[in-house]
């Protein structure tokens, strides 16, 4: 049960939260807007690693098709913005609630099984949605995707350019952040983690460890969708790779890279990630996908844990 | 003939020939995970590896020396990489199921980079070999001969495995290690040799499947994540360890893949999801899973 990183922060590293906060929400007035662009996609890739973080290292559910759910959201929010309103906060509660629907209904099949039973079906499940999001063309576009999305607006004005992209990003990222530490630190975050130490246990104690998993997928599965429509934001585009293994492998490699179960491990990660893959990658040739394959590969043969317990075992 | 027959007969034959295909596609990962708890995630990628040695050896108008070529290069590529794995996801024997299965993912992404690397994004189409690139009338239809013969191999190699696991000393000690292997290491069988062994055929059979496979599906990127879903939709409606969980596992989605996409046309997605759900609902374990056994 003890799992430093999502329990009680010590006082005096609320100062370095500060300033990485302070850092972050400053970095648009120094950094290129190539950058600025990048790290809006590394927030938006953090949250939803964050957000699967919670089933892998929480509730011991290694799911291989969380990128169903982010991509829900993203077309969710992608088609009200083009057919009803392009108001930010109501695209993305659309996107949020989309992803946990979606997630209700592949859960009351997923969290039946266990371990790696688990994560084949969730795999099976997500390619399932990403032919669907493929063949129905009327609403998803099919193979071309969700094109033209309008920018969203915050309080009438329309967010365009890098800048106002980035801030409003960093709020909703900060947002989810804080609703999942939460939820990690109530009743309900220890009994998951109960259920991830010892499942028998808690069933013999009473829980109904069926609903507890089923909540923590539906959760995890909405607060992946925010992270779709922030990505519908963004690039104003949803493209049928966007829900299927395609980001779901990297979404699970930044949380194995990062340390599952450690809240800003997955962050890490998914920063690791989305350099490796946009950046590395295309001076590599567009080998990223090589260059993750071999740092997942030593990650865990050499870092079990990740890069979080890496650190921590150190100080 | 019923009306409703001779409209669906092609799609039917289809997807007996697809089923076939993923039976000695999944066999070996439903063996692998069965006797070792590994869930091999490159399995896919093997696939997709046979499919380009079909290409890259044979041509995409092979002969039989060529065709017949591929196949035996597939076997010892799909062996050695079996091994290899073997031997990778041994090293973390001592971890949770979940690394092993990881380490397999890595190394399909390692692989199916290097694998676009080599033969770039375009799919490549391969013909059948000679002789059996036509097509016959069957109860007046036109219908490939290559697909009729894969139905024949599939069911061929299934009874051949069937045999195998169940009627011999080899197969009595793959059935023994899939039920207790525990057991199996006390009275003084060296399980990491089985384990190699094992990973070795079922890693040879995937590769092989993807050089039959290379006339129906070509080669090209992205092919060995939708076998690679399809083989585990397979493993999990048939049941994990079982030959014949394995081979009607493969017949029903071959049929959902084709007869479904046939009736339902876009609905087939929700159909294979369906059969998936509803197994999982009524027997969680799968069709053909032995009940005696408890595993997470």
């Amino acid at each position: 049960m003890n799992r430093p990183g999502w329990g009680a922060l010590p006082w005096r590293r609320w100062g370095l939260l500060a300033a990485l906060a302070l850092a972050l929400a400053a970095a648009p007035l120094v950094l290129a807007p190539y950058a600025v662009t990048t790290l809006t996609r590394i927030l938006v890739f953090a949250l939803l690693a964050v957000s699967l973080d919670l089933l892998v290292g929480y509730t011991g559910l290694p799911s291989l098709g969380h990128g169903a759910y982010f991509g829900v959201g993203a077309y969710a929010a992608g088609w009200v913005a083009i057919h009803a309103t392009a108001s930010a906060p109501v695209t993305l509660a659309v996107a949020a609630a989309a992803g946990g629907l979606v997630a209700v209904f592949a859960g009351l099949v997923a969290v039946r099984a266990r371990g790696v039973y688990f994560l084949m079906l969730t795999l099976a499940i997500a390619e399932i949605v990403q032919q669907l999001a493929e063949s129905w063309h009327d609403v998803t576009g099919g193979s071309n995707g969700l094109y033209g999305i309008p920018a969203a607006t915050l309080g009438g004005n329309a967010l365009v350019g890098d800048q106002p992209v980035y801030w409003w990003v960093l709020a909703v990222f900060a947002a989810g952040i804080l609703v999942l530490r939460a939820i990690a630190a109530s009743p309900l975050g220890d009994t998951l983690r109960g259920i991830c130490d010892n499942e028998a246990r808690m069933r013999a104690l009473g829980y109904r460890v069926y609903l507890y998993k089923l909540a923590a997928f539906v959760i995890a599965g909405s607060i992946a969708g925010l992270a779709g429509g922030l990505l519908a934001a963004q690039q104003r585009l949803v493209t049928p790779g966007d829900l299927g293994l395609g980001t779901s492998i990297p979404a699970l490699l930044a949380v194995i890279i990062g340390g599952e179960g450690s809240l800003w491990g997955p962050c890490f990660g998914a920063a690791v990630v989305i350099v490796i893959r946009d950046y590395l990658g295309s001076t590599l040739g567009g080998h990223g996908s090589l260059l993750l394959g071999v740092v997942f590969v030593a990650v865990v043969y050499l870092l079990p844990g990740g890069l979080a317990r890496a650190i921590r075992g150190r100080t | 003939m019923p009306a409703w027959l001779d409209t669906h007969l092609v799609s039917l034959l289809n997807g007996l020939a697809i089923g076939c295909l993923l039976f000695i596609l999944a066999i070996g990962l439903s063996l692998v995970f069965g006797m070792m708890d590994v869930l091999n995630l490159a399995h896919g990628v093997l696939f997709l590896t046979g499919a380009y040695l079909a290409w890259s050896i044979a041509g995409a108008d092979p002969s039989w020396a060529g065709f017949l070529a591929a196949i035996a290069a597939a076997a010892a590529v799909g062996a050695l990489a079996g091994a290899i794995l073997s031997l990778g996801t041994e090293r973390l024997a001592r971890r949770s199921h979940l690394d092993q299965a990881l380490l397999t993912l890595g190394a399909a992404l390692i692989a199916a980079d290097a694998l676009s690397a080599a033969f770039g994004d375009d799919v490549h189409a391969v013909n059948p070999p000679p002789g059996l690139d036509g097509s016959i009338l069957l109860f007046g239809k036109a219908y490939p001969v290559y697909r009729l013969s894969l139905i024949a191999v599939g069911l061929a190699l299934a009874g051949a495995v069937h045999w195998i696991v169940e009627r011999t000393s080899l197969g009595a000690l793959v059935r023994a290690t899939v039920a207790d292997r525990e057991m199996v290491s006390a009275i003084g069988v060296d399980e990491r040799v089985v384990k190699v062994v094992v990973f070795a055929i079922g890693s040879t059979l995937a590769a092989v499947a993807g050089v039959l496979g290379a006339p129906v599906y070509g080669a090209g990127p992205g092919l060995d994540a939708a076998v690679l879903i399809l083989a585990l939709v397979v493993v999990v409606i048939g049941g994990l360890g079982s030959v014949r969980g394995a081979l009607v596992g493969a017949l029903i989605i071959g049929q959902i893949e084709t007869l479904g996409r046939a009736l339902f046309a876009d609905l087939a997605s929700f159909v294979l999801f369906g059969a998936l759900a509803l197994v999982l609902i009524v027997k969680p374990k799968g069709l053909f899973a032995d009940s005696g056994r408890s595993r997470s």
